[in-house]
């Protein structure tokens, strides 16, 4: 393949080959070509937009929601955003009003005031001098007029309602001594794996491996039968031990990492005198930081999301649990009186994922590759 | 070529024991963990089946025998909810294999203009927590205002499903919840798309193969070992499935017992009757099925996934 490449180049001068390339570019079927190609780029890339308004419109759909009160969200059929019939308050009373169409074309915003079977009465309310205007025709067969009328306050009664504060430490703290405790234990032990030969260690590599494709069902029961009977439940610590005893995906993440690293560097740092503990710190571990951060933010993400660890260890003491749970269970407590509440405060969980990982995307794809690809 | 014979076992020297002895201390904290949060566990819920443990014990502990397993070969409950997992993988797993590969191939279409922040677009929704996912979702799937049955009315269904309280739509419904975890099995895919060499794309046209020939023979035989990853961990995934209808109808099975998956049932009979000895019984007949399947999925595996280094 390399040789019949460099046959034709060297068959073919320099010159003429440039001449060839301009002719080709230049030459009609190439333009009908480049025209091929712009209507494939413009279908392929028009069909990729509505596949991703389609798969991102859920969003949409949560945030109109959030901004809407009951009677909003209860109208089958409604308005997308959050509309409330127009009134309009005269001499002391509330009158709706409506979009009246007079015989010069024009439609305008009044307020009806008084009903009439043929006829009924009106007020502008731009009208200063508030003077009646009576408008011939069936008041029934006028459409209402619509005030754009957003519930903000929404976020801020879910705020109160499930503490938001607390729920927002809790889930904080959790995370962040979870996330201290894996890259700590998980870089040692990676370092182990990638660095050092001793007796068995193919086979226990394997069996971090294999720990990935583990059904946790069956080590969850025991595991909560033991930390029930030390009395652990209600406490954070079944969610924050186990992060400082390694898990197999992040180890696994900073091994292949680390086995990139040439080691010629660790042996220029091992003649200077210094020990394994330091050739890590100082050698390796200023190389590895971006699957430093990847795995950092894996594990903030995937603890601010876990839901099923601290419903089980947490529910008991409602001050401690953790946004997903609290939200949980605030939606299954009154999720037919307010779904403006609950997707308000959806949103609010989602928020901080979603930053962190629009921040930190590089990283993060890059962390599921190495996991995915290379097994 | 001159054999050479090494001697079996040469005598370790002091620089390989030393060597050794740091290896050990680095992944103790990992040893330490497997020993206590897997094979401890695995091996205490497998002694549990045996016995007649609850977490409240009422009645003095004994061994069993095989008791636990004779209540749980009559019991009608354990098999249909095994029914109904099974019934959800077959519409699920392959769905959740093939439609993260056709986003990939899409996001990799050299066709496609800015596909970094489509990427990015297709990706986002797979940290959010799901139990917010689940929320939003139930809202698309109301049957009166939902956006997906509206839309089902725009192209001319009059009367679309009532997804979440249809004991046969559920399924398609519990999919569509999941839809949104579809960034990380693409970004995967897409990894291993980009790490086809373009040379095997040149050969394969030279030798006259379209799109769909390139995409038979050269795409899907490199692609095999990230597909197969992608299969295996989402038949442990589908198998110990139940958090969705957890947050949904607090587990309730409704409609109908469509929704009691195999772990759902476990659970309950752990945290809701307290029986520790039939819960765990449960988890280990769901662990040898899970094993099972995945011994059975890496046996075949010899047949249809190639590897390009071996050979």
């Amino acid at each position: 393949m390399d040789r019949a490449e460099t046959d034709v180049s060297s068959a073919a001068p320099p010159v003429r080959r440039l001449g060839l390339r301009t002719r080709l570019r230049s030459g009609p079927g190439v333009r009908r070509r480049s025209a091929r190609n712009a209507t494939q780029s413009f279908t392929i890339t028009f069909i990729t937009v509505i596949i991703v308004a389609a798969f991102l419109s859920p969003l949409l759909r949560s945030f109109t929601m959030s901004i809407k009160n009951p009677d909003q969200n209860a109208q089958v059929d409604g308005p997308l955003l959050p509309y409330t019939a127009a009134s309009y308050t005269y001499n002391g009373r509330e009158f709706d009003v409506y979009q009246v169409p007079f015989p010069d074309g024009a439609t305008r915003e009044l307020a009806l005031i008084r009903k009439g079977r043929s006829s009924s009465e009106f007020v502008d309310p731009k009208d200063a001098s508030q003077t009646l205007i009576t408008w011939q025709g069936q008041w029934r067969s006028l459409t209402p007029a619509y005030a754009f009328d957003p519930q903000w306050h929404n976020y801020a009664d879910v705020w109160e309602q499930i503490n938001y504060p607390r729920l927002l430490f809790n889930t904080l703290a959790i995370a962040l001594i979870g996330t201290l405790g894996t890259i700590v234990s998980c870089t040692l032990v990676a370092y182990g794996f990638a660095r050092f030969r001793f007796p068995g260690r193919n086979l226990l590599f394997v069996l971090v491996i294999a720990t990935i494709f583990l059904p946790s069902t069956v080590v969850i029961i025991p595991e909560y039968f033991v930390f029930s009977k030390i009395g652990w439940v209600g406490t954070w610590l079944p969610l924050l031990v186990p992060a400082f005893f390694a898990n197999a995906y992040d180890v696994f993440l900073l091994r292949q990492y680390l086995l990139t690293i040439p080691r010629e560097m660790d042996e220029a740092a091992a003649i200077d005198g210094a020990g394994p503990v330091r050739t890590l710190v100082s050698v390796l571990i200023p190389q590895a930081w971006p699957v430093i951060i990847a795995v950092s933010v894996f594990h903030l993400v995937y603890s601010w999301n876990d839901f099923f660890a601290p419903l089980i260890y947490l529910s008991t003491n409602p001050d401690l649990v953790t946004l997903p749970v609290g939200l949980a269970s605030f939606s299954g407590a009154r999720i037919a009186a307010n779904p403006g509440l609950i997707q308000a405060g959806t949103l609010m969980t989602m928020v901080i994922p979603i930053v962190l990982f629009l921040i930190f995307q590089r990283f993060f794809t890059r962390g599921i590759v190495i996991t995915g690809v290379e097994k | 070529m001159t054999v050479i014979t090494l001697p079996r076992r040469r005598p370790r020297s002091r620089l390989a024991r030393t060597e050794a002895k740091w290896g050990l201390i680095f992944i103790a904290p990992w040893m330490v963990g497997f020993l206590a949060f897997t094979l401890l566990p695995m091996t205490a819920t497998f002694i549990f089946t045996f016995t007649n443990i609850a977490l409240d014990q009422k009645v003095p502990l004994s061994f069993v025998g095989l008791s636990n397993y004779q209540t749980l070969v009559s019991d009608s409950d354990a098999w249909g909810s095994l029914g109904v997992t099974l019934r959800f993988a077959i519409l699920a797993l392959p769905i959740n294999v093939l439609l993260p590969f056709g986003l990939a191939l899409l996001l990799n279409s050299r066709h496609l203009k800015g596909s970094g922040l489509f990427r990015v677009l297709f990706f986002m929704p797979y940290v959010v927590p799901f139990v917010a996912g689940v929320l939003i979702w139930e809202t698309m799937l109301n049957p009166a205002d939902g956006w997906i049955n509206e839309f089902l009315r725009v192209i001319g269904i009059a009367h679309p499903p009532d997804w979440l309280r249809d004991t046969t739509w559920v399924y398609p419904g519990l999919v569509f919840i999941g839809v949104w975890g579809i960034g990380g099995g693409t970004i995967v895919y897409l990894a291993g798309l980009k790490g086809i060499p373009t040379e095997y794309y040149d050969a394969a046209r030279i030798d006259g193969a379209g799109y769909a020939g390139q995409l038979r023979h050269v795409t899907l035989p490199l692609l095999s070992p990230v597909i197969f990853y992608t299969l295996v961990l989402g038949v442990v995934e589908v198998l110990q499935y139940f958090l969705v209808p957890l947050v949904l109808n607090q587990g309730t099975g409704e409609p109908g017992g469509s929704t009691l998956f195999l772990n759902l049932y476990i659970y309950k009979n752990f945290f809701t009757y307290q029986n520790i000895a039939y819960g765990s019984t449960m988890a280990w007949f769901l662990f040898v099925i899970t094993l099972a399947i995945t011994l059975a999925l890496f046996g075949t595996a010899r047949r249809w996934v190639y590897y390009a280094g071996e050979r």
